[in-house]
């Protein structure tokens, strides 16, 4: 088969979509992580607007309900000085009997300059990004469980902010990986940085063995998954999962992967602790750890907005 | 009409037959085979450089008919049969309505017997409207016309009725055509393993195969019915395959060009072209299936061609129907296993002409003793085809209505060897290249 080129990158190698981590180099995820310090300094003044996309319009397209992503998204755009329109759909583009294709090609009739998009279908973004125009840039906002770059960029600020060096560092996963899209963009963000050692952790119906292939290490057991650990990300289990086959009882997954302030102490002192939000209080994180001096949680969604406008911008100023 | 093909490379993989020789064709038959002399022929066809073998027989077509007449389906997709060199096809009974009647299949007949560009062979639902409930009336859609009854890609849940299914099909010496699939585990829309892991697909695991292999083959031990299984897709499910065989189980099974030649990493960036039933899975897998087909535990090729609407494929990866064209690429794709397994290619042709008549068998009726060979008295079916040919795979210039392979040009950068030039079904000339296609 041929080998494609990388469909976020042009032939310069510059970003001219961001839909997975995955493929990206080193320089690519660096660069977007230095331009997002530099924004931090803006939403610290008192106005917070900066001219990168004025007149540009980005399209919040949110297939999936989503208040938090869809805002900070909205936030940066502005932040951008871009024209944001917010479309909410209902989560199957089929159901509602107007195609995906149709969809966009009717909103680049309206000139749109930029898609937001988070869809329940994994891939769903690399469909739309071969469909539009070559001045409309894609960024994906989360698809099914393939990837959702932006936060995990926003994972790889937040680190860097309080570890300053990947290279050393031992980074553990909890939770619900086989359906997590953060997970996965995590682990594409954190081998290509120089992580020597990503743990995956979890039961076996939640962390695939598949999954070292990715180049993790694949741990079943809680106490060796975190030993040691400079920084644990714990992931969002969602309701329809915690009793069934995969689990028997959110119960049951916090006493064996919830994180606690005794479990916690295996990790190294200075652990930080991570979580893409909205937390579940006593399902996979407790309250003690969530608001405790370990975690990061807070800046995580500050960074948020930074990356944001980075990757915006980033793009933005590339061309196919 | 007399028709004579003069001068090709013959090849009968039934006899071994492997020379340069004229066929001379009579009414629907061969009537001669050799130095051809003082036959009048109304049509000659110049075989010379070009190699004459039997037609194709695809044991998994579907030509969405019931369901999609308006479309014209019937007489594209026999179109496309026809121009892949395939002479006869059997075609799953998942139609609109399905095939759980006489009178559908009797139509369905009819109306491709019209066309006359491919003999077909459907096969009859074996529970009506394949709900896995109640059986088919199979002794009627026998007569009607069927050759066997299937499930198609529903699967069956409840075993008590699939036990009496193989015991009634037993009872009247039917074949049982069965896609190894456990209903529970089968979910997903790509093979589990390293790749749909990093995509975040759900995975269809080895086991569905296997689980499904385990039941079949103790329910065939208890019932001695014939059962075909289609579209084996795995490495393990080979290895359970070879070991029923020599246990010495009524059962054939086939494989699809798909699988034959692809694999997960296939998939690329979502690439929906990729979507297919059974799902691509790893590359031992695909070597085991190779190998298996080589040696003969597969018995036969088939193209599993499913003309999917073009709306239905631009979906993300995991929205998109499943199903490739693949009549028109049967030929080249068994000739480019054939040359990638250093086989004689009598062998590679065998397993798209002779092995899938033997899995018909008696079903053929009097067609048996002759389909998918070269033989004096035989039916006249016949491909014609450039072996030193090679061709570059254009969706649009496809006769199917299904655009989507994953063997396209744009697709796979590579040609596609073996070209057909003509095709007789029944001693007439049901597709011809014409001069701009050589």
């Amino acid at each position: 088969m041929l080998s494609r080129r990388n469909p976020q990158l042009n032939a310069h190698g510059e970003l001219i979509h961001l839909l997975s981590i995955e493929g990206l180099p080193k320089a690519v995820l660096t660069q977007i992580l230095d331009t997002a310090g530099t924004f931090l300094s803006v939403n610290d003044r008192d106005v917070k607007k900066v001219p990168l996309l004025r007149g540009k319009s980005v399209f919040n397209l949110f297939f999936e309900n989503s208040t938090r992503t869809r805002t900070t998204f909205e936030i940066a755009a502005k932040r951008l000085s871009a024209d944001v329109i917010n479309l909410d759909i209902a989560r199957s583009s089929t159901a509602k009997g107007e195609s995906l294709l149709d969809t966009i090609a009717n909103l680049s009739a309206m000139h749109a300059d930029m898609f937001i998009v988070r869809h329940a279908e994994s891939g769903a973004p690399y469909l739309i990004a071969q469909h539009v125009a070559p001045h409309v840039h894609v960024v994906n906002a989360g698809d099914g469980r393939h990837a959702h770059p932006t936060q995990g960029l926003l994972d790889m600020y937040t680190i860097r902010h309080f570890k300053k060096d990947f290279t050393e560092l031992t980074v553990a996963i909890v939770g619900d990986i086989v359906h997590s899209r953060v997970a996965r963009s995590d682990i594409h963000a954190l081998t290509t940085l120089g992580v020597p050692e990503i743990r995956a952790v979890g039961p076996k119906t939640l962390v695939p063995g598949d999954l070292a292939a990715m180049g993790v290490r694949v741990c079943h057991d809680m106490a060796e998954g975190i030993r040691g650990a400079d920084v644990i990300i714990m992931l969002r289990l969602q309701n329809e999962r915690m009793s069934g086959a995969l689990l028997p009882s959110a119960g049951e997954f916090f006493k064996s992967y919830g994180l606690t302030a005794e479990k916690l102490a295996l990790a190294k002192p200075d652990c930080i602790v991570m979580h893409p939000g909205p937390i579940n209080r006593g399902v996979e994180i407790d309250s003690s750890v969530a608001d405790g001096s370990h975690s990061v949680i807070l800046p995580q969604v500050t960074f948020g907005i930074a990356v944001r406008m980075a990757v915006m911008s980033t793009i933005a100023g590339n061309a196919a | 009409m007399k028709v004579l093909i003069r001068n090709g490379r013959v090849i009968d993989p039934a006899s071994g037959r492997d020379e340069v020789a004229d066929i001379a064709i009579a009414a629907d038959r061969i009537v001669g085979i050799g130095a051809v002399r003082d036959f009048d022929a109304e049509r000659e066809i110049d075989a010379t450089g070009l190699v004459v073998a039997p037609g194709l027989v695809d044991l998994a077509a579907r030509l969405r008919e019931p369901g999609q007449e308006h479309e014209g389906m019937l007489e594209s997709e026999l179109a496309a049969a026809a121009a892949g060199g395939v002479t006869s096809l059997v075609c799953p009974p998942d139609t609109d309505p399905v095939l759980d009647e006489p009178g559908l299949v009797e139509m369905l007949k009819f109306r491709a017997r019209k066309l006359s560009r491919c003999r077909l062979f459907p096969l009859g639902a074996l529970t009506r409207k394949l709900e896995g409930s109640v059986l088919t009336e199979m002794a009627e859609l026998t007569e009607a016309g069927c050759i066997g009854f299937s499930q198609a890609d529903r699967t069956m849940t409840d075993t008590q009725v699939l036990l009496r299914a193989l015991q009634y099909a037993a009872t009247f010496g039917y074949t049982v055509w069965l896609r190894p699939l456990d209903a529970w585990l089968g979910g997903g829309m790509a093979a589990q393993g390293a790749v749909a892991t990093r995509l975040g697909l759900s995975g269809v695991p080895v086991v569905a195969e296997t689980v499904a292999l385990h039941t079949l083959f103790e329910l065939v031990r208890a019932t001695n019915a014939r059962v075909h299984l289609c579209r084996l897709s795995s490495a393990a499910g080979v290895a359970l395959l070879r070991a029923a065989k020599a246990e010495g189980l009524p059962v054939t099974a086939d494989v699809s060009i798909n699988s034959l030649h692809l694999t997960d990493v296939d998939i690329g960036y979502f690439n929906a072209d990729m979507r297919v039933v059974p799902p691509l899975r790893q590359g031992a897998d695909r070597d085991a299936l190779r190998a298996a087909l080589a040696d003969g535990t597969l018995d036969a090729l088939v193209s599993d061609h499913n003309p999917v609407a073009e709306d239905m494929k631009n979906l993300p990866f995991g929205e998109a129907e499943p199903g490739a064209t693949g009549l028109e690429l049967l030929l080249s794709l068994a000739l480019r296993w054939g040359a990638d397994s250093g086989l004689p290619l009598a062998q590679s042709l065998s397993r798209v002409t002779l092995d899938p008549v033997r899995v018909l068998g008696d079903a053929l009726g009097s067609l048996a003793s002759s389909a998918g060979r070269l033989v004096e008295g035989g039916v006249a079916d016949i491909c014609v085809f450039d072996p030193q040919a090679e061709w570059r795979v254009m969706p649009d210039a496809l006769a199917s209505q299904g655009k989507h392979t994953p063997f396209s040009f744009a697709s796979t950068g590579m040609a596609m060897p073996g070209r057909v030039r003509a095709t007789l079904v029944a001693g007439t000339v049901a597709y011809e290249a014409r001069d701009a296609d050589r």
